[in-house]
């Protein structure tokens, strides 16, 4: 039998803890008792791979979702997603949804008095190549206000959520936007206590990414949780 | 070195739009073992229900296999059962799906784990998901079992479900986030 490899702790600072009160909502649903330390099982370093066919190739672009193109920036959002230790994360299911270019969610529960835009619903999904690579074509999202503090509003971001190899892997984070003027304001940005670890939540603008006469590039690179180097750490 | 691992963020009030396309309530279908049907809610410290949160399901099969390359000869499997679901809440905070009885999984310790299904939580205010397990109720393995031998007796029972009705093939469990019968919930 194999020796059980787990993965790694974070670093002290580098994720949120669950209860961070500037952010309301997690006063009434951050757990009060502490995490339970648990030795590692097959159950942990083991999770769902998708097979490619999970999501049509076409799911990639969000701006080809609609008769007509959605309103706002046309941008390229790319990035290579590996682990700690640098390994690629190959062939792994990337989800993202954001608003449109007005700060509108084509959800039921967006009350914010913006317009939807009929070419845009905001989702989209892919898969990472073989050296982790992932892109996707979408629009700028905007801002919008969201009732958590007075004259709150949330900065531009996108939502991801990544799998890795592993349910002890599993991500959901956002990517903001470089100089975005409402970070400094946003209590989920701030809610990771390491400013070195909140700043690899800010995308790069990519010269290189970027297609004449037709978008701007940003770049977001992800890093999921390594493995441990040595069995049973706890 | 890419340096530590990327911060983890909410999900926010809106992630239906980008995740309700996998929503799998039917985990049993087309796949061997007992069927259970499993539900429950997901209260808030304040005892009200969350509608806007999402569990993911994560378990072996009835032979206690995960479909997965770490665990070996899982793929040689001529029905694989994939052991992956996205249930979200409904308006009252209520969850519930299908899913096989998982067989015992192998520990640390090469003795099995008592059977279980592994759950991430995602819901607006959490800042990252939280991770726990279910049990289920009458299990002679659950007393031997390594993860739950960590946990104060007393706690043990917010991860082990409850049977509903006569038979043993509809099952009660919630997801308490505060509050006196909290859910234990794991750094894993």
């Amino acid at each position: 039998m194999k020796p059980m490899l787990g993965y790694r702790k974070p670093a002290p600072g580098a994720q949120p803890n669950h209860l961070y009160p500037p952010y309301v909502s997690s006063i009434k649903r951050a757990p009060k008792q502490p995490l339970i330390s648990i030795p590692v099982t097959l159950s942990e370093i083991t999770g769902p791979v998708f097979p490619k066919e999970t999501a049509s190739p076409k799911a990639f672009d969000l701006t080809r979702q609609h008769e007509g193109e959605p309103l706002g920036e046309r941008i390229a959002v790319s990035g290579r997603i590996v682990d700690e230790d640098g390994r690629p994360i190959r062939q792994t299911l990337v989800e993202i949804w954001q608003a449109n270019a007005a700060g509108r969610y084509l959800h039921k529960n967006d009350q914010h008095d913006a317009p939807l835009d009929p070419n845009f619903t905001g989702e989209g999904r892919t898969f990472t190549d073989d050296d982790g690579r992932y892109r996707f074509i979408t629009v700028r999202p905007g801002a919008y206000p969201w009732k958590n503090h007075h004259n709150a509003w949330r900065p531009q971001h996108i939502h991801f959520s990544l799998f890795g190899p592993a349910f002890a892997t599993r991500l959901v984070t956002q990517m903001y936007f470089p100089g975005d003027p409402l970070l400094e304001f946003d209590p989920i940005f701030h809610s990771v206590p390491d400013e070195a670890a909140r700043r690899r939540l800010i995308s790069s603008f990519d010269w290189l990414s970027t297609e004449p006469e037709l978008s701007l590039g940003f770049r977001f690179d992800i890093v999921l949780r390594g493995r441990s180097a040595t069995p049973m750490e706890r | 070195m890419p340096g530590p691992s990327t911060p983890s963020q909410t999900v926010g009030p809106f992630f239906s739009i980008g995740l309700d396309w996998m929503n799998r309530a039917n985990l049993a279908e087309g796949s061997v073992g007992e069927h259970v049907a499993i539900r429950g809610r997901v209260l808030d410290g304040e005892g009200q229900p969350v509608p806007d949160a999402i569990l993911e399901i994560w378990q072996a099969d009835a032979d206690g296999r995960y479909h997965h390359p770490e665990h070996a000869g899982s793929q040689n499997d001529a029905t694989p059962f994939f052991g992956f679901g996205r249930i979200p809440t409904d308006a009252q905070g209520q969850f519930s799906f299908t899913t096989i009885k998982p067989g015992p999984v192998y520990g640390p310790d090469g003795k099995p784990q008592a059977p279980h299904l592994q759950i991430s939580v995602f819901m607006r205010g959490l800042l990252k998901q939280l991770a726990t397990r279910m049990y289920f109720p009458d299990e002679p393995l659950n007393a031997s079992d390594p993860v739950l031998q960590v946990v104060p007796e007393s706690r043990r029972e917010t991860l082990i479900a409850r049977q509903t009705g006569s038979t043993g093939n509809i099952l009660e469990w919630n997801v308490l986030l505060q509050g006196g019968s909290e859910t234990v919930f794991f750094d894993c």
